[in-house]
């Protein structure tokens, strides 16, 4: 194991462990925080008794039709911008801009047109995941190197085998990347929407807990959608990586 | 120019579509888009619209300072000592692609409702770009340029202000651009549940009474305001980077 690594671990014990003390001793007050072990236990209670698999369910099917919606328009959307290079700089102000927009400011449009439902949800989930996609898109495709491209003229060979051949394989880490990224920015939409205002989802489940001052519950809840989302983006890192060294090898 | 052109024709198109958009689904959910700026100017025109956006933009000022200054110290620091930056990366990198929003319980369980709340949520929302290409910026710094500052005995404050700023910038200031919508997007979302004034609190509140008209001209302000911002942001962004 490497030394930072290390360093790391250490420290992050060491953080969860005064975290501990302080809220034992009442350095921390029982109604700002509870210990970290009661976190634990909390969340472990949760999800034995199962009374928020459907909350999970919700988040999580969310998550996934958001991200792979997002991944596959936002794909299309920007090898279409790609081949077309006139839209492409017509919309590039847009796109520059589009995540500084606050995108939630949209949502209450949203549940207002399609009511308080999963749809808005999804909806703001896409809208957050689709431009990453498609700056992405556009940024593997600008990559191809000049060289295959040419070596694929001089093999004679036809558009489709170019694309799938030639393109998409040089594409491929960058376009990843877009699906990371998407896969990120789905949980966002969606937690953040179903915070604001819904009816369910584990993001409805932390507002609920807060409210009603159930700190166990939603500090439990917090702790499991940090390592859910913690986890799933760790791991499409690591296969981004992966990727890009096969790549440069 | 004629992409110009083409970026107005585009605005144009989306204008339309929203107007097309209000034949179909009519007065309940959307208002078109020539009454909604009406409705805007009427706004902008109004006692009660002006001390809100005063004690929005008090917090945004306050959250830009705090989160600037941390995050250069921080990127400065974390960018110029390895070990220190290979321990911190996953963690920050993490906490970045988390959506905060979930944090947002524990930051008012913390600071109560106010504009205190209002800024630690916004600052959790911005430092990080600030912080991570900050960071990025300074480990690629030419060394040579490290070894000459060392050979000059130069303190840290001293390579803050004359190596490390200078030599990054155009970095700098990108992190600063995508950390301001970050942070414009912490300051609306926690007045929306935490704090009795702001614009965030009054889209909450149009929300709960079901006023369309409001939350439509306040919204096209909002993102008007966001993308001219942004804009401008992003022009002495790429000038940077074209030096």
């Amino acid at each position: 194991m490497k030394a930072a690594t290390k360093i790391r671990l250490v420290s992050i014990v060491l953080g969860c462990a005064a975290l501990e003390a302080a809220c034992r001793a009442g350095l921390i007050g029982r109604f700002t925080m509870v210990p970290p072990s009661r976190m634990l236990t909390s969340i472990a209670q949760i999800l034995w008794s199962g009374r928020i698999n459907d909350e999970i369910a919700a988040t999580l099917s969310g998550v996934v039709i958001a991200a792979v919606s997002a991944s596959l328009a936002g794909f299309l959307l920007g090898a279409t911008l790609h081949a077309w290079p006139r839209a492409r700089a017509a919309i590039d102000p847009f796109l520059a801009t589009y995540y500084a927009i606050p995108i939630y400011v949209l949502y209450p449009m949203f549940l207002v047109l399609f009511g308080m439902n999963r749809i808005p949800i999804v909806v703001i989930g896409f809208m957050f995941a689709v431009v990453a996609m498609m700056t992405s898109t556009l940024n593997g495709l600008d990559r191809v190197p000049r060289a295959l491209l040419k070596t694929a003229l001089v093999l004679r060979m036809g558009w489709v085998s170019t694309v799938f051949r030639i393109v998409l394989p040089a594409a491929s880490p960058y376009v990843l990347g877009g699906v990371k990224l998407a896969t990120a920015y789905a949980f966002v939409g969606v937690l953040g929407a179903e915070f604001i205002l819904s009816n369910s989802g584990l993001g409805y489940q932390i507002g609920l807990a807060f409210n009603n001052f159930d700190n166990p519950t939603m500090y439990g809840l917090i702790l499991f959608v940090v390592f859910v989302v913690g986890s799933v983006n760790t791991a499409l890192f690591a296969w981004e990586r992966s990727l890009l060294r096969r790549q440069t090898r | 120019m004629s992409a110009r052109g083409d970026s107005l024709i585009l605005l144009g198109l989306v204008l339309l579509f929203w107007q097309g958009l209000y034949f179909v689904v009519g007065d309940i959910a959307l208002a078109p888009p020539l009454a909604t700026v009406g409705h805007a100017y009427e706004l902008l025109a109004s006692a009660d619209f002006w001390p809100n956006v005063a004690s929005s933009f008090r917090a945004l000022g306050i959250a830009v300072l705090i989160e600037v200054f941390a995050g250069l110290v921080l990127g400065v620091l974390f960018g110029l000592n390895r070990l220190l930056g290979e321990v911190v990366e996953p963690v920050l990198v993490t906490f970045y692609s988390i959506p905060k929003i979930v944090f947002y319980p524990i930051v008012l369980m913390f600071c109560g409702i106010g504009l205190l709340s209002v800024v630690v949520f916004a600052v959790m929302h911005g430092i990080l770009p600030i912080l991570l290409f900050t960071m990025t910026a300074v480990r690629s710094i030419r060394p040579v340029f490290l070894r000459t500052a060392r050979a000059m005995r130069l303190d840290f404050w001293q390579m803050l202000w004359s190596i490390a700023l200078p030599a990054t910038i155009p970095e700098v200031f990108t992190g600063l651009r995508i950390g301001f919508a970050g942070t414009m997007l912490g300051v609306l979302l926690s007045e929306m549940f935490g704090s009795k004034n702001g614009l965030g609190f009054m889209l909450m509140n149009a929300i709960g009474l079901n006023q369309v008209n409001l939350i439509m001209s306040l919204t096209l302000l909002l993102v008007s305001f966001a993308a001219l911002v942004n804009l401008g942001l992003l022009h002495v962004d790429r000038r940077l980077h074209r030096r």
